[in-house]
């Protein structure tokens, strides 16, 4: 009885009292449709990111001047916090991981972790800002720099609140083996900020070394 | 396998009965009072909503236009002051395009989508919900600009430098770039969740070769929203910046691009259009089926052309900017794309054609309004065709021939589609028919008048009328085309009316509808009208694209099943199928009615009117709020049954969320 589709009840299996295939029930995994929105999310999110990066590259294009007009800017503090985010990513898709094996307190480790690696990223971020000596008002280029990166660093904020809320449901015990739809959404949510500091790091701090 | 089977549910299938029914009301039913009024997740009363509130801003809209037109009957009028007239046009394009040409689809959509996908919801209902009270708020926001005497009055379009705080100091254009950015996260979350419906909550069968044109319309919208929305939204934000904080993006003087701006809000604003006309070109192709009484001619090309006109459309947004000065090479490839764009467009219109030349029209009132769109669009569409040309358009920007071509193109391709709708989709809304009689008489009037409103403006742009003047003098010869412009728009105006008139009437009188009245083919009109609060008692599955017709046209392997099929009635629960095949994968928990999305949309309101008062304490406030109500509304529910943690909770403990 499990090979019975409901397309097959269409095509004239009318068998009254037939039982359906046993499906999944709820949120499950890659399953939810929380996890479908969260890509629609990203894709919508990465969109604004692009526009980001075209707007700095068409001021790039018809600036009369040297650009940056001060240079390439410095690539220490910048740098650490690329290896931070990193290491925040490793963490929480071990924390993930664990989960799918059932072992809760890994995954209220892993989430820990990641929570307050992007916690330490977002103080450095301020430091670098606070050693810039300028502001958004600046010129033009600080203006695209701090928009850029202050983007950036609120979606960091987003992604530290939402894993600090599944550190705290994970030591609850909300999540086991088989329910933990939340933590994979917050997860990939996570792994997309990252992704969006590379190519910003990228962008700001490698290119203009490259001309 | 095994962990599968231990959360698993093995649903009976059974046939339709009325105590099922019954027990399924109690389940899905808005809750009574306050709680149901603010927090109702049903797609058919947010669907409602939507559209009622899109009407309230049509009817603004209106009125601004038909002020506007008083001003510009005679030359030398002196009815508005300058600013005054730039704020009620700006508002008026405002209204209209943002407020009301995406909302009323999206509340159409909203209402028809699981019902032709033989679902009991959208797939992310409280995001739904969501959508709906940030587009209400939003709407407010800029609207409440009038308060202040400080409407937006730099056109819809809001070019800078004019937006500028040097030449622009009041809070018009604050209004504007918050309202915006408000709106569009409407706008996000909404098409979020058209997305995800499209792809999982269809009815088992329902393969992506038999999925109604309506919901392609709107897919396709809400994939280009999700990749455009966040153009403007930017753009809008970068100004605010510009205007509030010093920032240098608009700024001449300091090295920054006034041409980034229109960059930033065309390569959003077209496709955009492209957007508001989609669901309702799909509204024709679901429509005009019906009352030709054959299914669509050239299913799979109309389908195709909708999603190649979108493609395409993301790739003309400079023929906007054609006078701007920019090099010969991106005016040719700008040109040749703004011109092929009319390939797909032509499809959609011969496989229009087609169906009634083939067909038997019954010549309702809305096959009238489907019919009569499809003689706007060619006007509109040629008359775009003609500026997609550099030496035409350089002739003919910025003046009314350019207002004559998008009034075709949105008035011709949505407002006459959705009144169509309307005339199709009322009996089913409300159980009851529409007058016919009076819709022969709205239709007419309508065309009529918006024939003699729009099509003058040609001929008033071609004799050099630019757009966006208060007034003219009586020496250019613009004088008659005016007035017969301005006439014109009364005529369509009192057509209007007789819609609402229509409305009211019917709703009190109108002749019982029963499920089927147009004998249409596909699942909505399976359910009753209107239909009951979880729309089927048992979840259909479906055999080819018209379940209702497989008798007649026999082109289907087997049958599609209506009243035979799974219960899911533990909780309020449907069913997720596969993406291309629709295959049943899983059973959805549904959430019940929260007061999260309204409590985050009001939060969201504190946050933006900080910023409007650029008030640090009110946007804390507000973020405190909306943190809050989505901490609440993603607070996991219990461990449910299957979880090996949780074997003995009871077989449905979905809790209801906030």
């Amino acid at each position: 009885m499990s090979d019975v589709t409901m397309s097959d009840l269409a095509l004239g299996h009318r068998a009254q009292g037939m039982r359906a295939p046993a499906l999944p029930v709820g949120s499950i995994g890659s399953q939810a449709s929380g996890y479908f929105g969260v890509w629609w999310v990203i894709i919508t999110e990465a969109s604004l990111f692009i526009y980001l990066l075209f707007s700095y590259a068409y001021c790039t294009m018809q600036f009369p001047g040297p650009w940056p007009p001060s240079g390439p800017p410095e690539l220490t503090l910048a740098s650490m916090d690329t290896l931070i985010l990193i290491a925040s990513s490793i963490a929480v898709a071990l924390g993930e991981h664990a989960i799918k094996q059932g072992q809760r307190a890994r995954l209220t480790l892993g989430l820990a972790i990641g929570c307050v690696l992007g916690i330490v990223f977002v103080a450095i971020q301020l430091k670098e800002w606070a050693s810039k000596g300028a502001s958004l008002s600046s010129n033009l280029y600080y203006s695209l720099y701090f928009t850029t990166t202050g983007f950036h660093m609120a979606h960091v904020a987003v992604g530290v609140l939402i894993l600090a809320a599944l550190t705290l449901w994970s030591a609850l015990g909300k999540f086991d083996s088989v329910r933990n739809s939340p933590v994979s959404i917050g997860a990939l949510y996570w792994h997309f900020v990252d992704a969006v500091w590379i190519v910003l790091f990228t962008t700001y701090y490698i290119v203009p070394r490259l001309g | 396998m095994a962990r599968h089977t231990q959360r698993a549910q093995t649903p009976a299938i059974v046939t339709a009965n009325a105590e099922l029914a019954e027990r399924l009301h109690k389940l899905w039913e808005i809750e009574p009072g306050i709680k149901g009024f603010l927090g109702t997740v049903d797609h058919k009363e947010i669907g409602i909503r939507y559209i009622v509130t899109s009407f309230v801003f049509l009817l603004l809209g209106g009125v601004e236009a038909l002020i506007l037109r008083v001003q510009l009957a005679q030359p030398d009028l002196h009815v508005l002051s300058p600013e005054t007239y730039n704020q009620l046009f700006t508002m008026h394009g405002v209204s209209m395009i943002f407020l009301y040409a995406m909302p009323v689809l999206t509340g159409f959509s909203n209402y028809l989508w699981p019902l032709l996908l033989g679902a009991r919801d959208t797939a992310l209902p409280r995001v739904n919900a969501l959508s709906y009270w940030l587009y209400l708020f939003s709407g407010l926001f800029i609207y409440a600009s009038f308060l202040f005497g400080a409407a937006p009055n730099d056109g819809w379009f809001n070019y800078v430098p004019y937006a500028n705080h040097q030449y622009n100091p009041g809070p018009n254009i604050d209004f504007y770039s918050l309202g915006m950015i408000f709106l569009g996260i409407s706008t996000t979350v909404s098409s979020a969740n058209f997305v995800v419906t499209a792809m999982r909550t269809r009815a088992a069968g329902m393969s992506i070769n038999r999925i109604p044109i309506l919901v392609w319309g709107t897919l396709t919208s809400s994939v280009a929203n999700l990749l455009v929305v966040p153009a403007v939204s930017l753009a809008f934000f970068l100004l605010w910046l510009d205007r509030n904080y010093g920032t240098k993006f608009f700024q001449p003087q300091s090295g920054g691009q006034p041409l980034l701006w229109q960059h930033l809000f065309w390569i959003f604003a077209h496709p955009w259009v492209y957007a508001i006309v989609l669901p309702a070109m799909g509204m024709v192709s679901d429509g005009l089926p019906i009352f030709c009484r054959r299914p669509l001619v050239g299913y799979t090309l109309v389908a195709l052309s909708t999603m190649a006109t979108m493609a395409i459309g993301f790739g003309v947004w400079t023929h906007h900017m054609f006078a701007t000065g920019m090099s010969d090479l991106a005016l040719s490839f700008f040109s040749g794309v703004s011109i092929i764009i009319a390939v797909p467009s032509a499809v959609t219109v011969f496989a229009w054609i087609a169906t009634i030349w083939t067909g038997r029209p019954v010549f309702t009132t809305a096959f009238h309004y489907f019919a009569g769109m499809i003689a706007l669009f060619v006007i509109g569409g040629v008359s775009g065709f003609m500026t997609g040309s550099v030496p035409v358009d350089w002739q003919l920007t910025d003046t009314y021939f350019v207002v004559a071509h998008l009034h075709y193109v949105l008035i011709g391709i949505n407002v006459f589609p959705v009144v169509g709708a309307i005339y199709m989709w009322f009996p089913k809304v409300t159980g009851r028919l529409l007058d016919e009689r009076i819709g022969r008489i709205n239709f007419w009037t309508m065309f009529i008048g918006f024939n003699l409103a729009m099509f003058p403006m040609h001929i008033s742009g071609l004799l050099g009328m630019p757009r966006r003047i208060y007034t003219y003098p009586d020496d250019v010869g613009w004088t008659a085309w005016n007035l017969i412009t301005s006439v014109g728009a009364f005529i369509f105006a009192i057509g209007v009316l007789l819609l609402f008139h229509n409305i009211a009437v019917s709703l009190k009188r109108g002749k019982p509808a029963g499920a089927n009245p147009w004998d249409g083919g596909t699942l909505e009109w399976a359910a009753p009208s209107p239909p009951p609060p979880y729309n089927f008692v048992v979840l259909p599955s479906v055999a080819s694209r018209h379940p209702l017709w497989e008798d007649r046209l026999d082109d289907a392997p087997g049958r599609s099943l209506i009243d035979i099929g799974l219960a899911l009635d533990k909780g309020r629960q449907m069913l997720g199928t596969t993406v291309i095949d629709a295959e049943p994968a899983v059973i959805l928990q549904m959430p019940f009615d929260s007061y999260a999305p309204f409590t985050l949309a009001v939060g969201t309101a504190i946050i933006f009117i900080g910023m409007l008062y650029r008030s640090w304490p009110d946007i804390g406030i507000g973020v405190i709020v909306t943190g809050i109500a989505l901490l609440l509304w993603l607070w996991p529910g219990r461990l449910r049954e299957g979880s090996p943690e949780a074997a003995n909770e009871p077989p449905f403990a979905e809790p209801g969320h906030v």
